[in-house]
């Protein structure tokens, strides 16, 4: 039984052949590196000009990197004085027209919730990584945790739609990370990246793509010419809202009240209602072209492993072993958290025995697969909530109390 | 051009009290970028929440209208990542200096290229007349029924001290003076703060009896006075108007502009390819 990865990425399988590592990809396009390293790349692969952040274990290295990298390539990187400052101040370099990202991790990803809800309701293109530890407050700054995966979706006030992606290992978090960006800039949209300590901070390699191998969706900006009136929040027919950079020839306002289509504020109630129809609408109506999971053994599994980020890979690891011992395990490993693939989740699970979820907070993404698939009394969790990457034997000792065989 | 061409007349009415101070400055802020001949597309208004912020959404600039107490945090954005823009950020007293002090402070520490005018009505006007920290102690307000005992901050003096490169104060009243300064102020290259006294009859004025507008405009004539006059050494219980500080000092925009420089050299200049273990988080490993 293969490693079968079905994703609905853009590119699948890294967009790598493995065996032509040494035969046409050129070595120092081969790193061993950390998980937030990976990150970086990813972000400069996609065209990142601007971030701002502010120092946090596990994510600072991110800072660090670019505080380097960016300067090379003609590109800003600030510190700013805090995390609020930080995603404002990306916000604002979306804006004149560039690729912006901010990282953080913890109470860094609490404060940042206030400029988030802004960037939804503004539409701003920009991408937030979380590289989660231990919670609440501050927690456990150098330990692993899965626990920000609500915060992510409802961290903000108010109704609103979210983009979160998130990966296992380190080609991975290359590529949603690029992803990330991509999306950002489709939808006009704060896409988040939940990444983990342990991904965040482990070594592996990675193999960076060729310019050209990953698609890059660029900034869509308005043909409407000078003198024409141009409408920044009247949405095109498929919903899209191409943009004008701030210094360029289009004036208007931005505004985090609800807005008309010129973008000045509005209470009259349809504009209201319709304003908050199009930011949820244009992203859970996408659901399935946002999409991205993996499939591990999951061929004639009766057993279903859910996981995503680092958790997925001792799930991996435990199906790949119990399959060689010839019981039907599989995974099912999500990439996109929210919105939340519930048509695809109700679909894989249709004819499991036994769901299990693994993940490393008490049930977050459990209680969103119960919500959704046929029977929710099948779906049970394996979890670790104590600083500790949970193990193929913690996952292990759950399949067999639910085989009823006994631990 | 007539002032009316830099406002945008559809999103009128506007939305202030009669009486209020914050259009009289709207006024004044339009006439200096009007003197000095600014391309309305060079230039950026970014806002946070009060009824002071709401001047972004009446001028015919780019204008961003943001969360209370965050403009120059968006700012800085705009500006650092693209620095030809000319940035004018008016805020609140509150807006500025209660929730906003943090993001204030460090702007001005940055020196970075950003005219900040702070609407100074000693209250919080938007939210029904809360005291602010400006409003200094004595002062009624609706969350200070039995008179206020919180100090006030000097913006002037708390600008200097964080480094602002331009300090300047004037009132609603002084609009000719206002006008001038606020031509420098945008001139000036570096973190320039101008602090303008304005009043909010609705609220401040009710509260503390301070009469009506044209009352409370007097009042900002009377108990100030313009630096190095005869008025203000006579009587140094009056508030000095006029430029405190004026200084070149490296702006932050033009500072990154050389790291840019150095770091694009660095990397063309055949530096060995990036070690396998990065040495800045070698390093960080180890002092954690
Ligand atoms: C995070 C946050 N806290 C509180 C408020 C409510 N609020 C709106 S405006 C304002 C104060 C406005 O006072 P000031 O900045 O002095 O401006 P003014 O209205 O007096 O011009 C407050 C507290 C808010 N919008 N956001
Ligand atoms: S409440 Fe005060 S500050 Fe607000 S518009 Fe009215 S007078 Fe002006
Ligand atoms: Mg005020």
């Amino acid at each position: 039984m293969t490693d079968n990865i079905n994703s609905n990425s853009v590119n699948d399988n890294n967009g790598i052949n493995p065996n032509n590592i040494n035969n046409g990809i050129k070595t120092n396009n081969i790193k061993f590196i950390q998980g937030n390293e990976a990150c970086v790349e990813g972000a400069l692969y996609a065209g990142i000009d601007f971030f701002a952040g502010y120092p946090i274990t596990p994510s600072t290295e991110i800072a660090e990197l670019l505080s380097k990298r960016l300067p090379e390539k003609g590109g800003k990187f600030i510190q700013m004085e805090d995390e609020i400052a930080s995603m404002c101040a990306i916000i604002g370099a979306s804006l004149t027209g560039h690729k912006v990202m901010t990282a953080t991790s913890g109470p860094g990803f609490s404060l940042k919730q206030e400029a988030l809800g802004y960037a939804c309701m503004a539409e701003i293109p920009c991408v937030i990584v979380d590289v989660q530890r231990g919670g609440p407050s501050t927690g456990n700054p150098t330990h692993v945790s899965q626990g920000d995966i609500n915060q992510a979706r409802w961290g903000t006030h108010g109704d609103h739609a979210i983009i979160a992606l998130t990966a296992s290992n380190h080609q991975d978090v290359f590529e949603v990370t690029v992803d990330a960006f991509n999306l950002a800039e489709t939808y006009r949209t704060p896409v988040i990246l939940l990444f983990d300590e342990v991904v965040g901070h482990m070594r592996e390699k990675l193999v960076i793509p060729e310019k050209g191998d990953l698609p890059i969706v660029h900034r869509l900006r308005t043909s409407v010419r000078k003198g024409v009136d141009y409408h920044p929040y009247l949405p095109r027919e498929d919903g899209r809202l191409p943009m004008s950079d701030f210094g360029a020839e289009h004036r208007y306002n931005v505004t985090g009240l609800f807005h008309d289509m010129w973008g000045f504020p509005s209470n009259n109630p349809q504009v209201v209602r319709e304003l908050l129809h199009h930011l949820v609408d244009k992203i859970e109506n996408n659901v399935h072209t946002i999409t991205r999971y993996k499939e591990h053994y999951l061929e004639g599994a009766e057993y279903i492993l859910i996981s995503y980020g680092s958790s997925a890979r001792s799930a991996i690891h435990m199906a790949k072993n119990r399959r060689e011992r010839g019981e039907k395990v599989g995974v099912l490993e999500l990439q996109s958290i929210w919105p939340f693939p519930e048509a695809m989740v109700r679909e894989k699970c249709a004819n499991a025995k036994a769901v299990i979820v693994v993940e490393m907070n008490m049930g977050q993404v459990m209680k969103e697969v119960k919500a959704c698939v046929d029977n929710p009394s099948k779906v049970f969790l394996a979890n670790r909530i104590d600083n500790k990457l949970i193990t193929p034997t913690n996952i292990k000792t759950l399949l067999r109390m639910i085989q009823g065989r006994g631990v | 051009m007539a002032i009316k061409d830099y406002i945008r007349q559809r999103y009128f009415p506007q939305m202030w009290c009669p009486g209020c101070g914050h259009g009289i400055i709207l006024n004044s802020l339009l006439r200096a970028v009007d003197e000095l001949g600014l391309d309305k597309n060079g230039i950026v208004m970014t806002s946070g929440i009060g009824c002071s912020a709401r001047i972004s959404g009446y001028v015919d600039f780019h204008s961003l209208h943001t969360l209370h107490g965050r403009a120059l945090a968006f700012a800085t954005g705009v500006k650092l990542s693209k620095p030809e823009l000319k940035l004018l950020v008016p805020m609140g007293d509150g807006d500025a200096l209660a929730i906003g002090g943090n993001h204030f402070i460090h702007a001005a520490r940055r020196n970075i290229d950003i005219t900040a005018i702070v609407m100074n009505n000693r209250i919080y006007g938007m939210t029904g007349g809360q005291y602010s920290p400006l409003s200094g102690p004595g002062k009624k307000a609706t969350t200070a029924p039995y008179t206020t005992i919180d100090n006030e901050f000097d913006v002037v003096n708390l600008s200097i001290a964080a480094g602002a490169s331009f300090v300047a104060r004037s009132t609603a009243y002084h609009v000719l003076e206002c006008i001038d300064i606020l031509k420098k102020a945008i001139q000036h290259k570096g973190f320039s703060v101008v602090e303008i006294l304005s009043q909010c009859p609705t609220h401040y004025g009710r509260k503390n009896k301070e009469g009506d507008a044209a009352q409370m405009l007097e009042f900002q004539k009377n108990t100030t006075a313009k630096l190095g006059s005869k008025a203000l050494e006579n009587d140094p219980t009056l508030i000095p108007r006029g430029i405190f500080v004026d200084i070149d000092a490296p702006e932050y925009c033009e500072e990154y502009d050389k790291i840019v420089h150095r770091a694009m050299k660095a990397s063309q200049n055949g530096k060995p390819e990036e070690p396998l273990v990065n040495p800045l988080i070698q390093q960080s490993c180890v002092t954690q």
